[in-house]
């Protein structure tokens, strides 16, 4: 590979936590990902930033096992997620996932979707689960409105919940996938200001992003995709201040001039 | 609605919500009119056709209404059993079908394949030739003695109905977000988890009142079983009029019958209402 991940060494992180090696993904005769490979440390905030289409989603899928790739290996700590000896359920709830829109299950309350795998997939008894679920609403705000159905809930705060339920279960990995790309330009602070917050704590989190000033300050580093393939792996500063690739230049111009 | 009374409004609102109450007015008063012409013309046509008198007589006689009145309720006891039963038994085979449609594993073919096949025919045949098979074919096979006729009657409105129960259901649990069966996976919950906690809520809910329709078409159906020989209300009515020559025990057990959907019908209306307006759409038009 042209690119080896740039901070190999860096010593403000832990242990790799998620490692892509050579994933290939095809649908139909159209490659989508092309031998693609990085790693995430942990403690690490990595964001994928590229054109729609480039592949960022289909990433996200392939590693919260929603898709499976056709070529190459992903590893979750030292756990082979490819391997389809593997139990996909568990390895599934190792890993948090909020999506662009439709998180939260529409006919369940707030307190409900929180706990939900708590207490299906853990296991846990109602209370247990209930009271560390008003605990993480709390701190973002979010408990007065335990009782309620999403409807009732702004599309920010709808997303603040998915982010809490994702966190419930203290996952290894946070994939946060284009998460307010649906939003109201209003509401997207409120979003990524908790996303900020969590970095700030030390979680670690892979971010399919469009929000490019968000991804700047907030990453630790950004991949550039490109038809399927990394077209940058470096820190914000490398990557979006001074790239060398014209291409690049153009694709950060562009979303400079909106 | 919130108060609005207590509110100032405006003379310009003031004076459209006068326009609007005169509209309102004169829309009651016009209703009003136009139901007693349409009873009059009806009450008219009836009483100019020579044979009202008989047909009067024939089917909506006061003393056989008194008569046929406890026996065919006493049939209706019985239609009322048939449909409870057969509700469970549509909820569970239809739920059944529904989901083994729409599974996608390889064990599971032989399976699909049938629960399509079964679909298909069963929406295809008339209720009438599912009730006779059931009804006659199974006694026929001389395999487990004497079954109540009731009972009979009961499975097949349960096969013959669970196939457009299954078919709705199964338009419904396809219509949930595909990001809602994504959720439910990622947090690790198994596919069966993911049917049972989120599919299958959901789906439901949006095809509720199809479903309730469904409920109501086949409590009129269960009617059906009487051409078993079993004495439900339509049974028992039949009985009657074969000895007094006379329609109105039909009349009594139509009457019946309808009594026994309006509960349901107004269910169904309201909770289509409660959805209309929780998803806030309608607005003026």
């Amino acid at each position: 590979m042209a690119h080896e991940p740039a901070l190999d060494t860096d010593v403000r992180f832990g242990d790799k936590v998620l490692r892509l090696d050579n994933v290939v993904k095809r649908f139909g005769a159209n490659t989508v990902l092309d031998h693609i490979s990085f790693e995430v440390r942990q403690h690490e905030t990595v964001a994928l930033l590229g054109p729609s289409g480039s592949g960022k989603s289909t990433i996200m899928k392939c590693i919260s096992l929603l898709e499976r790739v056709d070529d190459g290996q992903i590893w979750l700590g030292d756990t082979d997620i490819t391997d389809p000896r593997e139990n996909q359920d568990r390895i599934r709830a190792r890993i948090g996932v909020v999506f662009q829109q439709f998180n939260l299950f529409s006919h369940m309350t707030v307190l409900n979707n929180v706990t939900l795998a708590a207490r299906k997939v853990h296991g846990w008894p109602r209370k247990k689960a209930e009271e560390k679920a008003m605990g993480l609403l709390k701190r973002i705000g979010m408990d007065q409105k335990a009782r309620e159905y999403p409807d009732r809930l702004s599309g920010g705060q709808q997303q603040r919940v998915a982010i809490c339920r994702a966190l419930m279960m203290e996952p290894e990995l946070l994939l946060l996938d284009e998460i307010t790309s649906a939003l109201d330009p209003l509401l997207v602070g409120e979003v990524l200001e908790m996303v900020g917050e969590l970095k700030r704590q030390g979680t670690t989190i892979l971010m399919a992003t469009h929000e490019m000033s968000f991804a700047h300050d907030a990453a630790d580093r950004v991949i550039v995709l490109r038809r399927g393939k990394i077209a940058e792996n470096g820190s914000p500063q490398e990557v979006m201040d001074h790239p060398d690739d014209p291409e690049t230049r153009q694709f950060f111009a562009a979303y400079n001039r909106v | 609605m919130p108060d609005v009374s207590a509110q100032h409004v405006s003379a310009v609102e003031a004076e459209r919500e006068q326009y609007r109450q005169k509209e309102r007015r004169r829309s009651v008063l016009t209703s009003i009119a136009s139901s007693l012409a349409l009873v009059v013309l009806v009450i008219v046509v009836l009483r100019l056709s020579p044979g009202w008198p008989r047909v009067q007589e024939s089917f909506f006689s006061p003393e056989y209404f008194a008569l046929a009145w406890p026996q065919v309720l006493e049939g209706l006891w019985l239609n009322i059993r048939v449909l409870g039963v057969a509700l469970v038994g549509v909820a569970v085979l239809g739920t059944a079908l529904a989901l083994v449609r729409m599974t996608k594993s390889a064990v599971m073919f032989p399976l699909r394949v049938i629960a399509r096949f079964y679909t298909t025919i069963m929406r295809g045949i008339p209720m009438i030739v599912v009730l006779y098979l059931i009804g006659f074919g199974i006694p026929g096979l001389d395999l487990f003695g004497r079954i109540d006729k009731a009972v009979l009657g009961t499975i097949a409105v349960v096969m013959s109905y669970s196939a457009y129960i299954a078919e709705v259901l199964r338009a419904g649990f396809e219509d949930v977000h595909p990001s809602q069966r994504a959720s439910a996976r990622s947090l690790g919950l198994t596919t069966g988890q993911t049917m049972w906690h989120v599919i299958l809520p959901q789906g439901i809910r949006k095809v509720a009142p199809a479903l309730m329709n469904d409920f109501i078409s086949m409590q009129k159906d269960v009617g059906l079983i009487s051409t078993l020989g079993a004495v439900d209300a339509v049974r028992a009515a039949q009985i009657l009029v074969a000895k007094t020559y006379n329609f109105t025990p039909y009349v009594v057990a139509s009457l019946l019958f309808i009594l026994m959907s309006v509960p349901f019908i107004l269910l169904n209306d309201w909770y289509s209402e409660r959805l209309r307006r929780r998803e806030q759409t309608g607005g003026m038009v």
